[in-house]
């Protein structure tokens, strides 16, 4: 029993950070079609900019959070602006090639500047150690990170659900022509919403450090995770994504701690069987 | 990949549709003389016989994922998986104590055959994101099954004890690789034609038509689902072939053979070199294997920079590949003079 509380704690862990750096490319998705695969080296950038920043510069972790989100941000906007949005109205097959190329550039860069070995990184104190509640070890980082997340999802939330940026996104999403037909400047919109996710999967990928590690190859190890989420949550629904974020990193620790011998065989299973299910996503309305 | 490249491979326009297919399947001399050339590095460099063979394989592998994707607009980003059944199912049958090359390739197409019929009943049902997820996620699920499965695969470490028997029980193969290449060379040019006349038939033309529109096609009577079941298993086999060949001519089969990294390379070097055209992956798959053999010195790190950058170039500069911009270029000349 105590054990099974243990690994939902774990895994709603490592399910938040999976939702911080896959509700971007859920989002971007949805609203323009576009398979945006080099997502997640944003969430490497981020990863890098808190990692140098608190080696090199001595900055607190805390203080690189943020700068991680802008890194992400500023990266995703600008390559944006030059490459993807060319792509809007192409074939899937290009945006993926396109994308493709521009996470192995991203991964040689990486191990250009920073050597192919894992960034190592020290935790403030006041983050390390755990608490001992009714039996169950609750990691301070991992509680701080289903804090951080549950802000950062209420915010989203509210942000989509009630104000005038979220309905025009939502609109987006909705009808991409209707919503131009009405007057919503959808480029500048997709524009903001794809600095958005770039910078939730920066702040992720910094997040990340102490817990997923960091080396060049992350842009692509959990792009397939990323892509698992958005798959199963479905396109452009954050409260999908959640579900899904969860669910996977639940289910992820569950499968590593009860059936080592099946390792990550579990997680594509589950996957490929929800896409069959429902190919829409859990909570798709396409 | 949309209806001016059709009509550009046929000058005029003939008047039925067998004429139409006849005037596509006659053999040019471009093709003829692509062949011959093929038969150059015995005399040219000999020294880079194995390298190649394994080009030869790989462009093999390429030809097959050309059907599904260049042919039929079936997009996956994990067709590795039936070339890694195949290099496995070669391996395991020389493990087991029958190292016999032809048989081996059988067997192996026989078994990528399988899973790929199998598979094929879910790939023909999605289409866009859904479709790529499950091509990714069956690839990256028979890697960990492969690499779980220790005791059968050798996991990690890559499967040990492989040894193929002479060729006819005549040729062995040898460290030069003059088998090797000959071996790979007359399976691809076999498996070529066999893949010409698929393409040049009724069923290679419907197939386009999916590609082209498969809202469309139903309604004319063509059973999509069944022709994308079919097509897709055809390539299966072609890749598990393909596998094996490799599998046979190394003498090693390590995870490798069937994880993403091969998926993505294969279609990284059918973009480059053109897709639909039967020669795209052949020509792409020599491009990046020479290209890669020369730049060997390079970190692997350092050589995907250079491959990332060339697949951004390529998607906004030439679409079509290497052959497309070629045929492009005739096309102007031809215009000029």
């Amino acid at each position: 029993m105590l054990p099974a509380l243990g690994v939902l704690f774990d895994g709603a862990a490592y399910g938040m950070l999976l939702f911080l750096m896959s509700v971007g490319l859920s989002v971007t998705l949805g609203m323009m079609n576009f398979v945006n695969l080099a997502h997640c080296s944003f969430a490497m950038l981020g990863g890098y900019v808190t990692v140098t920043l608190m080696n090199a510069a001595g900055w607190p972790f805390l203080v690189t959070l943020p700068a991680a989100f802008v890194a992400g941000a500023v990266a995703s906007i600008v390559l944006e602006r030059i490459f993807f949005r060319r792509f809007y109205n192409s074939s899937e097959l290009n945006q993926c090639l396109l994308t493709i190329g521009i996470v192995f550039v991203s991964i040689a860069t990486a191990a250009y500047i920073y050597g192919t070995d894992q960034q190592p990184m020290q935790l403030p104190s006041y983050l390390q150690g755990s608490y001992h509640v009714a039996g169950v070890d609750l990691a301070v980082y991992r509680l701080f990170l289903i804090v951080v997340a549950a802000l950062i999802t209420a915010l989203l939330m509210v942000t989509l659900e009630s104000t005038r940026f979220g309905a025009q996104v939502r609109a987006s999403v909705n009808n991409q022509r209707m919503a131009r037909g009405l007057g919503i400047d959808v480029d500048r919109l997709f524009a903001f919403t794809f600095a958005l996710g770039g910078g939730l999967a920066g702040l992720g990928g910094g997040l990340a450090l102490p817990m997923l590690g960091l080396d060049p190859s992350f842009a692509l190890t959990y792009l397939i995770y990323v892509l698992i989420v958005v798959a199963v949550g479905g396109l452009g629904s954050i409260a999908g994504s959640l579900a899904a974020a969860v669910l996977l990193g639940v289910a992820d620790m569950a499968g590593k701690y009860y059936v080592p011998a099946l390792g990550s065989v579990l997680i594509y299973l589950v996957m490929l069987a929800m896409i069959m299910w429902r190919p829409s996503g859990l909570f798709g309305r396409r | 990949m949309t209806s001016e490249t059709l009509a550009a491979a046929v000058p005029a326009a003939p008047a039925g549709p067998h004429e139409f297919l006849y005037a596509q399947a006659r053999w040019r001399w471009s093709e003829i003389a692509f062949w011959f050339a093929t038969l150059l590095p015995f005399v040219l460099a000999p020294d880079y016989l194995v390298l190649a063979s394994q080009v030869a394989i790989t462009g093999l592998f390429a030809l097959s994922l050309d059907l599904i994707l260049g042919f039929s607009g079936i997009v996956s980003l994990g067709h590795a998986a039936y070339f890694g059944v195949g290099a496995y199912t070669a391996g395991l049958i020389s493990v087991w104590g029958w190292g016999e090359p032809l048989t081996g390739l059988a067997a192996a197409g026989v078994a990528a055959g399988i899973v790929g019929y199998v598979t094929s009943f879910v790939i023909a049902r999605f289409r866009h994101l859904a479709l790529i997820m499950i091509t990714l996620g069956f690839c990256l699920l028979l890697q960990e099954a492969a690499n779980d499965a220790n005791w059968l695969t050798g996991g990690f470490n890559g499967l040990q004890g492989v040894h193929t028997w002479r060729l006819l029980g005549i040729f062995d193969f040898d460290l030069y690789g003059y088998t090797a290449y000959a071996y790979a060379l007359a399976g691809l040019f076999v498996i070529f034609l066999v893949a010409r006349r698929i393409i040049h038939s009724p069923f290679g033309l419907a197939l386009r038509g999916i590609r082209e529109n498969s809202a469309r096609m139903p309604a004319i009577g063509a059973p999509i689902l069944s022709h994308i079941r079919t097509i897709y298993t055809i390539a299966a086999i072609i890749a598990g072939i393909a596998g094996a060949m490799l599998t046979q001519t190394t003498e090693t089969v390590s995870l490798e053979a069937l994880g993403f990294q091969r998926s993505a390379d294969v279609l990284v070097m059918l973009i480059v070199g053109g897709t639909g055209r039967l020669y795209g992956g052949l020509i792409g798959a020599a491009v990046y294997m020479v290209a890669r053999d020369q730049f060997s010195g390079l970190n692997p790190q350092y050589w995907y920079f250079w491959i990332g950058l060339l697949l951004i170039a390529i998607v906004m500069f030439l679409p079509n590949g290497i052959l497309g911009g070629l045929e492009l270029l005739a096309r102007r000349l031809k215009v000029i003079s």
